[in-house]
């Protein structure tokens, strides 16, 4: 998406990326292509590269809302410091390991995901209303949100930038068993694939299938082999498993 | 709307890039964006409110697919800032406000039906046949395309909701309250012989969004 120059972003070319952005969100569309003047940066992966004017025009609107006093620095630092920090799949983790370990803790969070998990007192808004779907030996679950990036903020955090990105959401309705092919998942075909599109206000989460070796194991080793990948649906478990994502 | 972010279904997407470890935020400025997006939603409250979804898929198309998902936020944070008339885009441009003047706070509307009246019951029953009636309106809609004319089965009842849709400038269509359901589509249903033959997609909709079969 860049091809601009490693020049120092002038105060010409601020001011030209933000009106042109402005201009195209409220629908103007003739001189978008203006915004396309950037640089790339580097953050350590290719598909997610930024012009470096971004960050100016972000810095440029928070300064204008704390002048006019409707937003406090500290405030968002407390917002980020939330989902950065403190709720993420670790929160989705201990959820699960208790549904393996508890039946009767199982029977009601698949019956009413916000009333068994409001017992953990996850930090943090519940606006959400959590549907919980079972993984079993014939039966895989799959979670996406083809329109947006509706995700269970409560239990995963924030959703990783493939799930938002345009190749899981268009592929993951028509061609599930490919997608999770790609994440290394081989499905034998009697197993019936159910793919939920978070279109609305419910928001899902997959119980992935405990993983067979893990008879002796306690809740609090149960937790750390469940990874974020096997609650959207995208990974199976096993004993030896490595927790590889956040 | 039927616009590039209604992509369920799509080819030529190319394959699904992940990043191992992948930190929560990529850098400084996606950090604040969040943070904004999440402190301003207040402030639109009694003013223009352009729903923020809607803010996002009027992004034009190949703007959409070519910038990445906090840019995307920050065009919508600013377009409905805009819109509601809390910032000017002299503001934006200069980083600095035309006035310290704090803008009037209104109250909150209750999310909750404040009317007094009764939930509207359900028209349709779980196990029921139902098809997704062929709409395509302008504005925002949480009616997926793949499944326009389409036959489902409702699978659950998920109780009632107010209406997220949109007119075409982004202003909500009153959200008038109604049962949401959880409708279940067979795959081969929605992609012919491309679905497999046991898979099912399950999709939420507001009743407006079906008619019986």
């Amino acid at each position: 998406m860049a091809k601009d120059e490693q020049d120092a972003v002038g105060r010409r070319k601020f001011l030209s990326g933000a009106a042109a952005t402005a201009a195209a969100m409220v629908g103007n569309t003739d001189d978008a292509s203006a915004g396309q003047d950037s640089e790339e940066q580097e953050h350590g992966h290719e598909h997610q590269t930024v012009p470096a004017d971004i960050a100016l025009r972000v810095k440029a609107l928070e300064s204008v809302l704390v002048e006019k006093k409707m937003v406090e620095p500290s405030e968002l630092d407390a917002i980020v410091d939330l989902y950065e920090n403190k709720v993420g799949p670790r929160n989705g983790a201990r959820v699960v390991a208790r549904a393996w370990t508890d039946p009767e803790f199982k029977r009601r969070l698949l019956e009413s995901a916000d009333e068994a998990i409001a017992e953990f007192g996850f930090e943090g808004p519940h606006q959400e209303h959590l549907l919980v779907v079972e993984n079993e030996p014939n039966v895989h679950n799959l979670v996406v949100c083809t329109l947006c990036s509706c995700y269970p903020w409560s239990t995963l955090g924030l959703p990783p930038v493939w799930y938002k990105s345009a190749p899981y959401r268009s592929r993951a309705v028509i061609d599930p068993r490919g997608v999770l092919e790609e994440f290394g998942v081989e499905l034998d075909a009697d197993v019936e694939v159910r793919v939920w599109d978070s279109t609305a206000e419910q928001r899902y989460m997959v119980l992935p299938e405990r993983p067979p070796g893990t008879d002796g194991m306690s809740e609090a080793e149960l937790e750390e082999l469940v990874s974020r990948d096997s609650m959207i649906g995208v990974a199976k478990l096993e004993a030896s498993t490595a927790r590889g994502d956040a | 709307m039927n616009g590039i972010h209604d992509m369920g279904g799509m080819d030529g997407m190319g394959p699904i890039e992940r990043e191992a470890n992948e930190p929560v935020f990529h850098a400084e400025w996606e950090r604040r964006v969040y943070g904004l997006m999440r402190a301003t939603g207040r402030w639109t409250v009694g003013r223009t409110r352009v729903g923020f979804r809607w803010a996002i898929e009027s992004i034009p198309a190949k703007e959409y697919l070519r910038i990445s998902y906090y840019e995307k936020w920050f065009a919508m944070l600013t377009t409905r800032l805009l819109r509601a008339g809390l910032v000017t885009e002299e503001e934006l441009d200069s980083g600095q406000a035309a006035t310290g003047q704090r803008p009037r706070l209104y109250a909150r509307e209750s999310s909750e039906d404040v009317s007094g009246e009764p939930d509207p019951s359900p028209r349709f029953r779980e196990g029921e046949p139902i098809r997704v009636r062929n709409l395509h309106p302008r504005g925002h809609t949480r009616l997926p395309r793949y499944t326009r004319g389409k036959i489902g089965i409702v699978f659950k009842q998920r109780g009632v909701f107010g209406l997220q849709d949109t007119d075409e400038h982004g202003i909500s269509l009153g959200g008038r309250r109604q049962e949401v359901y959880t409708v279940r589509f067979g795959a081969q249903e929605l992609w012919g012989e491309r679905g497999g033959t046991s898979d099912s997609v399950y999709v939420e909709m507001w009743e407006d969004y079906l008619e019986p079969v």
